[in-house]
């Protein structure tokens, strides 16, 4: 059942349409990170969920109600913050009672939930410190210790990991699904970390423009992606745009390369398409002799080793490919070396292209 | 071993030799002068200290200047504090206005602000206009502006007023809580500042005070100048004590906090 709804929300700053009419249901105790580039609109989603903006059109229902214009301090809303937002002139211990002691609760009853919290970040032992004694880390797990505390309806984290370090993250990421799923919060999580997306999310929505391209489970968004912002921004993809040669047996045309997916069977002859394959998806092997069917010749042009496995660009007759093999297997392919790469008939996937339209979107590396 | 650092060179000993000399000559003269009798001219006697403490007119006027620096402080925190937070968090925009608005006092001569403001309020109830706690606190409100502004705003510039109003609202706290309990602890500093700049400066204004016609502290350490040689330099002395004692105030209540958790984390 759903506990909290976007119904088409709408926000214009100016000119600029922040929001264009996203729609998002999300069940009780579930986590939905909303993840896209740097303004795609999703802060701007997050702070009309936390009230801190209104919509220009649109509603947001919780658990039926609609709180729209409802005041932020009225919604019940735990929220983390990007920046470092504990009160300087509080201790760890204070920061964490301040929402309780708004409420009024007794003091008994606060000492005890705060101690409860605080063990539950793993910060007992930092209790009576202040924000500068701690570390950035410290510092979100007493500012998410202080959005549980008052029990909040929905708990809202706005890139609450961005400013830590890799190791950090990858822990307190960890941490924040852990706590989550033994508190059974219903969690709206941003970032434009797709990993972090892809490891703590229930559901992904990947934001574009002020609109949701796609929405669904982590593995979905992988293997499936549904528009070609999506391909590009959710993992490393191999695109090839290619028209359907043989709608019935399948054949695709890229470069005057012709291909075999079966994705492709049923598909109009001429349709113009984008071929999707992971790197992961393709098998690099040394060229011995003539091009094999459904394969690409080419050189190996970099190696880039990233532990287990190793990446390598293979180019060749005006195309790119990425491959990622085992590091054991990679070291038999070094740089300039002529390999063939096997398109898996199976593994690809296909997307529709406009005919006569651009192909896919351009996106700063630094938000890949 | 590492070799020991020299405390200073020779030159900035020098220097600060030469500042000190042109901070504390003035000053001994003044000391000097204090400690000489009023009848016979000869040091040295602590008589002219016994003489300003004794006299009725010192208290009074002193008490004056001190409740209207008070009352400057109270009313310039009361209207600026929450002007400046609110131009901060929802009007960022109009900051540079304000602190072009805040240069006026410093541009305009206190000669015409005071026939300005005395034309302006001629018709104002006598409460207000002839008492000093009416018009003289409203002079010094506008006085204080620039003190009162810079000072508060570089407290609020020194922390995340978004991040912290929003933090505290998701909470649950209104608008008042967050201001006394999250943003007002932590500019506490630059509030202190701002007070003891603004007391400074209402407990030496003579200009205004002279020209409407009212008995404050400045006024009566001019009476004793013009009259009485010698006390002249114990009343000077003990005003600049009383100053200092406030600036010193300042020093150790922001050393005391610097030390408890200062206003650090959540900083931009």
């Amino acid at each position: 059942m759903t506990f909290l709804q976007l119904e088409n929300l709408h926000r214009d700053f100016g000119t600029v349409k922040a929001l264009n009419g996203i729609n998002i249901s999300l069940g009780e105790g579930e986590f939905l990170s909303l993840l896209g580039p740097s303004g795609c609109g999703k802060t701007t989603a997050l702070r009309l969920v936390a009230g801190f903006d209104r919509p220009n059109q649109g509603r947001i229902l919780v658990d039926g109600k609609d709180v729209t214009n409802v005041a932020p301090n009225k919604r019940d809303m735990g929220m983390v913050f990007q920046a470092y937002s504990l009160f300087p002139n509080m201790t760890a211990r204070q920061n964490v009672e301040f929402g309780l002691k708004i409420r009024g609760q007794h003091k008994h009853d606060r000492g005890k939930r705060v101690d409860d919290l605080l063990e539950l970040v793993g910060l007992g032992h930092a209790a009576n410190r202040y924000p500068h004694q701690l570390s950035g880390g410290m510092q979100q797990r007493v500012a998410l210790a202080r959005a549980l505390a008052i029990e909040p309806r929905v708990l809202l984290l706005d890139e609450p990991l961005s400013a830590l370090d890799a190791k950090v993250r990858v822990q307190l990421r960890e941490e924040i699904r852990r706590i989550q799923l033994e508190l059974g919060i219903t969690t709206l999580y941003v970032t434009h970390d797709q990993e972090e997306a892809l490891a703590v999310s229930d559901h992904v929505a990947v934001m574009y423009g002020g609109v949701i391209e796609q929405m669904g489970a982590p593995a979905e968004m992988y293997t499936a992606p549904a528009t070609p912002f999506v391909a590009e921004f959710i993992g490393t993809m191999n695109r090839l745009d290619a028209v359907v040669i043989d709608g019935t047996s399948g054949e695709v045309e890229h470069s005057g390369l012709r291909l075999h997916v079966d994705a492709a069977r049923g598909r109009r002859n001429g349709e113009r398409v984008l071929v999707l394959i992971r790197p992961e998806a393709l098998e690099l092997e040394a060229r011995t002799n003539g091009a094999a069917p459904n394969s690409f010749a080419g050189e190996v042009l970099t190696q880039t080793f990233l532990g287990p496995v190793t990446r390598l660009k293979v180019t060749g007759s005006g195309t790119s490919l990425i491959a990622d093999m085992s590091t054991a297997r990679a070291a038999a392919l070094p740089v300039g070396a002529s390999v063939v790469a096997k398109i898996p008939s199976e593994g690809a996937k296909l997307i529709s292209l406009p005919d006569d339209g651009p192909g896919l979107p351009v996106l700063d590396p630094d938000d890949q | 071993m590492k070799p020991r650092r020299r405390f200073m060179s020779l030159s900035a000993f020098l220097w600060l030799l030469l500042a000190a000399a042109y901070f504390i000559i003035p000053l001994f003269a003044t000391l000097l002068i204090s400690l000489k009798s009023n009848q016979t001219g000869k040091c040295c006697t602590a008589h002219n200290y016994g003489w300003v403490l004794h006299n009725g007119d010192f208290w009074h006027t002193l008490k004056i200047s001190f409740l209207l620096a008070l009352e400057t402080i109270v009313i310039s925190l009361l209207i600026f504090v929450p002007t400046i937070y609110w131009v901060h968090l929802k009007v960022p925009r109009l900051r540079p206005v304000i602190a072009f608005l805040a240069l006026i006092p410093f541009i305009v001569p206190p000669i015409v602000m005071v026939v300005g403001l005395l034309r302006t309020f001629k018709g104002s109830p006598a409460w207000f206009y002839q008492q000093p706690w009416g018009f003289l606190a409203t002079a010094y409100v506008i006085l204080a502006f620039p003190y009162m502004f810079f000072s508060l705003d570089a407290g609020f510039r020194s922390i995340d007023v978004h991040t912290l109003t929003e933090a505290s609202q998701s909470l649950g706290a209104r608008w008042t809580t967050t201001l006394f309990r999250v943003i007002l602890p932590n500019i506490r500093t630059a509030a202190l500042a701002a007070s003891f700049l603004t007391l400074a400066i209402v407990m030496g204004e003579f200009t205004i005070a002279n020209l409407s016609a009212f008995h404050t502290f400045p006024i009566f350490i001019q009476y004793v100048n013009e009259s009485q040689g010698f006390p002249a330099g114990a009343v000077t002395l003990m005003s600049f004590g009383i100053t200092w004692f406030a600036m010193l105030s300042l020093l150790l209540v922001g050393r005391k906090r610097g030390q408890s958790g200062g206003v650090i984390a959540g900083a931009k």
